[in-house]
């Protein structure tokens, strides 16, 4: 019998009214790699949070090897053994990999002994979970996944036994994630225990020995991962069965209504992010642009809608041009034209969250008819369109006068979506659609992309998330470092293959 | 860690009356600390302010003649803020506004009177927001923040009219920097005026239908700011640059019509004072009501239902302070300068000192009731 390492009693956190977590009971085993899962919003990166320090419960309490513990901040959970890695790293970036880890730890004035200890100390570490870094480099020059190591190094430094991992390969491609999950294993068998909170079912079944679901801020399910299945945890998380695949005919392939050629587009800073690129979306077809971020795809997209200027090259809609180096239409005259955009970042792009959920219903709209007539709005048409809608797209709550923020993330999505495709587009540009939104939105979601579709609507996908982009294109391109370094049809294609694109190994 | 309130379940009325008057009441109880400091009995001094504003008629017209300044500035920098600028030229506009009224009113005193007013309106509009038009065109273009640029316009202004005031428009046959009257039947007809026509004898007052053209205004911000296309895009460019660029709303163009509308408002503080009360230019008449008009649409959460008993109140301190001033040998005329700072410090800076704990304890109480 293996004793519970980390054990969690009737914890309870509400903020304002808000529950968070109640009357969680969790109990991890040493040693082994314990999986939390649930939707955005469940609670699981509260409770983890105030396993960590960061915040207090309201009641309950939290033990480590069987004895009681009181966690007043991260210091207390450090000395305690437990360590974290957040989803965005807390790294100084100008810093070396040896500067960051003894930060808030220096010991001693004027570095020299301990220093050189501690330097041992890590070469050690490295070795011994082989996470292969050199201490000396800048962590402004590291990938990703090496800053992620960095990370779990820096935990390790500071003793921890227990490491919690929140959403680790959000920001990963396929070959960084496997790499994680290797030094993952190694940490277990090294005898460390290891939580990872995720909302991907394919990193529970592949990585953990026992899961645990929560739903709503409560504990709905612990079982050992190897007596459960996807279908299963994921009916445990929504609380209804859901469909986890899709279905989705064969494309009918159109015209050619969309095409893009030889374009350069250089962001903010004058640096060149998309490098001539060139592609053509179909009527009746869903083209998925996949790439690691920050290979291009933001500025693509909005060249592509209008917001941001093209350096050279042109863009077509239906054989004229619509956009190049000298002239573009703005983004309210290509949607005159049939053009809609679901921005990948919808609380900085697509929405004005202090605005009321009607008014955001009609925004980049609001000047047509029947929504305003001489400047004028007409907040009764407005009113009953916005109702209309909301229902049609099951926006919950269906209070069109509501403040946007206070919806989920899910609803502000499916509020921008029901605004971009109720105009009858030709042409869909959409950017994350599901990013922070739960399962059940993200399968409406996905619904409704493909009903547009089939309706013959050339859509262009552009996702982080391989699965999706997998799972709803018709063909696929991928991004790296400005340029589409792949071309596919969505068929027998693996995500192997894509990812080593995406890497830009091949 | 403090509390998170859920802002959705927060009663309109506790937010917008309640933790006002928390501030306010704050605001007093300090500022009757210094009365008593000073020597003198606070609650003398409130029975004053409030004898000196309501308590005979002409002290009343006098309040509401404040009131009236207090209105056109605090709407005029609430439209500005719905765009996210800090207007705090709202001096400058209305001295150069002032400017605008009196040119009008004295070139064109050949049309018939009533069409000389609505002209004087325009020129009051089209000079204050010509005023805001260059830090606004600044602020698009250059990113030259209009904080800076408006306040320096302030001095700017009050430069050019004095040198207006001495050297050019100055009525040559007196010695002090002022311009000649305009003709007295352009004058506004005044609160004495209204009453004599009911067979009332009433002292003077500077209270005139300037009054009707604040409530006319304040429904007119209403109106542009809630049942427009532009003020739709204004509070899109303002809470949102970026989402307001994305959906083809031009952030140049609205901060432009921003700047402009709300240096047209500051600008109608000249109609009141120049065809309402002095009939000509007088140096400084804008006295600072520009910047009290910051505090006023702070504390009337920059809507004019808010902003006109906002207004109202520092319309009461104004004249009521100058009661206690009078009968009150130890209250200067600068007690009451600190006496408004106080209530600027509470209801705008400090605005948030106690919102958290009002509106968690009312929403607390509301969620008992709900479970009872």
């Amino acid at each position: 019998m293996v004793s519970p390492i980390l054990e969690l009693k009737d914890i309870s956190k509400s903020f304002g009214h808000v529950q968070a977590n109640k009357n969680i009971n969790l109990s991890i085993n040493k040693g082994t790699i314990h999986g939390i899962i649930g939707e955005n919003g469940a609670g699981k990166s509260t409770l983890m949070s105030i396993v960590y320090g960061l915040y207090q419960a309201d009641s309950g309490t939290i033990s480590i090897n069987g004895k009681k513990i009181n966690l007043k901040s991260p210091k207390d959970s450090i000395t305690n053994g437990i360590g974290m890695v957040h989803q965005h790293f807390m790294l100084v970036e100008n810093f070396t990999v040896l500067e960051n880890i003894i930060l808030g730890f220096e010991d001693e004035l004027v570095f020299g002994k301990n220093l050189e200890k501690a330097k041992k100390n890590l070469k050690d570490l490295c070795d011994t979970y082989k996470l292969n870094i050199d201490l000396n480099s800048t962590i402004s020059d590291l990938s990703v996944g090496f800053r992620q190591r960095v990370e779990i190094l820096k935990s390790l430094y500071r003793g921890a036994e227990i490491l919690i991992l929140d959403e680790p390969t959000g920001v990963l491609t396929p070959q960084e994630v496997d790499e994680l999950f290797k030094i993952l294993r190694s940490l277990k068998d090294e005898g460390k225990t290891i939580v990872l909170i995720t909302h991907k079912l394919i990193e529970i079944m592949d990585l953990t020995s026992e899961v645990s679901v929560m739903r709503q801020g409560e504990m709905v399910g612990n079982t050992k991962t190897k007596e459960t299945n996807k279908e299963q945890l994921a009916e445990m998380m929504v609380g209804r069965s859901v469909l986890l695949r899709l279905h989705k005919s064969d494309a009918k392939r159109g015209e050619e209504v969309f095409r893009v050629k030889n374009l350069t587009v250089k962001d903010d800073l004058d640096v060149t992010r998309v490098k001539n690129v060139n592609l053509e979306i179909h009527a009746g077809e869903i083209l998925g642009l996949a790439g690691v971020t920050g290979n291009g795809q933001t500025e693509l997209l909005e060249a592509l809608s209008g917001i941001r200027k093209v350096e050279s090259g042109e863009i077509y809609l239906n054989d004229s041009i619509i956009s190049d180096s000298q002239n573009f239409l703005n983004p309210r005259e290509l949607k005159e034209k049939g053009l809609a955009h679901v921005p990948e970042d919808r609380q900085r792009m697509g929405l004005v969250t202090d605005f009321k959920a009607y008014e955001n219903l009609i925004f980049g709209y609001h000047d047509q008819k029947p929504f305003s007539k001489s400047s004028i709005l007409n907040h009764t048409d407005i009113l009953s369109h916005s109702k209309k809608i909301m229902k049609e797209y099951d926006v919950r709550p269906q209070s069109p006068n509501l403040i946007t923020s206070n919806f989920s993330g899910g609803n502000q999505q499916k509020i921008i979506l029901s605004r971009e495709l109720n105009e009858n587009p030709k042409v869909l540009l959409v950017g994350q659609p599901t990013r922070g939104v739960d399962i059940g939105a993200i399968e409406f979601i996905h619904q409704r992309l493909i009903d547009m579709r089939d309706k013959g609507v050339a859509i262009l996908l552009v996702s982080v998330e391989l699965d999706e982009v997998l799972s709803l294109s018709d063909r696929i391109v991928v991004m790296f470092d400005g340029n589409i370094v792949g071309k596919k049809e969505n068929k027998n294609v693996t995500d192997r293959e894509l990812g080593l694109l995406m890497a830009g190994v091949v | 860690m403090a509390t998170l309130v859920d802002k959705s379940k927060v009663p309109w009325w506790v937010s917008n009356l309640i933790v006002p008057f928390v501030n306010l009441t704050l605001a007093l109880i300090v500022s009757g600390l210094f009365i008593f400091i000073a020597g003198e009995n606070p609650f003398e001094a409130v029975k004053l302010i409030i004898y000196g504003s309501f308590g005979y008629i002409e002290g009343f017209a006098y309040t509401l003649y404040y009131t009236t300044n207090f209105v056109f500035t605090g709407l005029a920098f609430a439209v500005a803020f719905h765009c996210r600028l800090f207007n705090i030229g709202g001096e400058g506009q209305a001295y150069i506004g002032g400017l605008g009224v009196f040119l009008v009113a004295i070139n064109f005193s050949f049309l018939p009177v009533p069409i000389v007013w609505l002209l004087s309106i325009a020129g009051a509009i089209v000079f204050g927001a010509a005023w805001a038009f260059i830090p606004a065109y600044l602020q698009a273009t250059r990113g030259s923040h209009v904080v800076i640029t408006t306040i320096m316009f302030n001095f700017i202004a009050a430069s050019l009219m004095v040198f207006l005031l001495v050297d050019v428009i100055r009525d040559t046959a007196q010695m002090g920097p002022h311009t000649v009257a305009i003709p007295e039947e352009q004058f506004f007809p005044n609160f004495k005026d209204f009453a004599a026509l009911f067979g009332m004898k009433i002292r003077y007052s500077p209270l005139n239908i300037s009054f009707l053209l604040a409530i006319v205004a304040s429904f007119f911000v209403w109106f542009l700011v809630w049942k427009t296309r532009w003020g739709y895009e204004m509070r899109a460019v303002g809470h949102n640059t970026q989402a307001a660029i994305y959906a083809g709303i031009s952030p140049y163009k609205n901060i432009i019509i921003a700047m402009c509308v709300s240096g047209g408002l500051a600008g109608l503080l000249g109609v009141n004072e120049i065809l309402g009360v002095h009939h000509k230019i007088v140096a400084g008449f804008p006295a600072g009501y520009g910047f009290t008009g910051i505090a006023v649409a702070l504390m009337g959460r920059n809507h004019p239902i808010g902003i006109f008993p906002a207004a109202f109140l520092f319309g009461i301190l104004y004249q009521g302070g100058s009661e206690v001033t009078f009968d009150m040998p130890n209250i200067t005329r600068y007690m009451f300068v600190a006496v408004q700072g106080l209530i600027i410090l509470f209801s705008g800076a400090l605005e948030n000192l106690f919102r958290p704990q009002i509106e968690s304890f009312f929403v607390n109480k509301l969620n008992r009731e709900i479970k009872a």
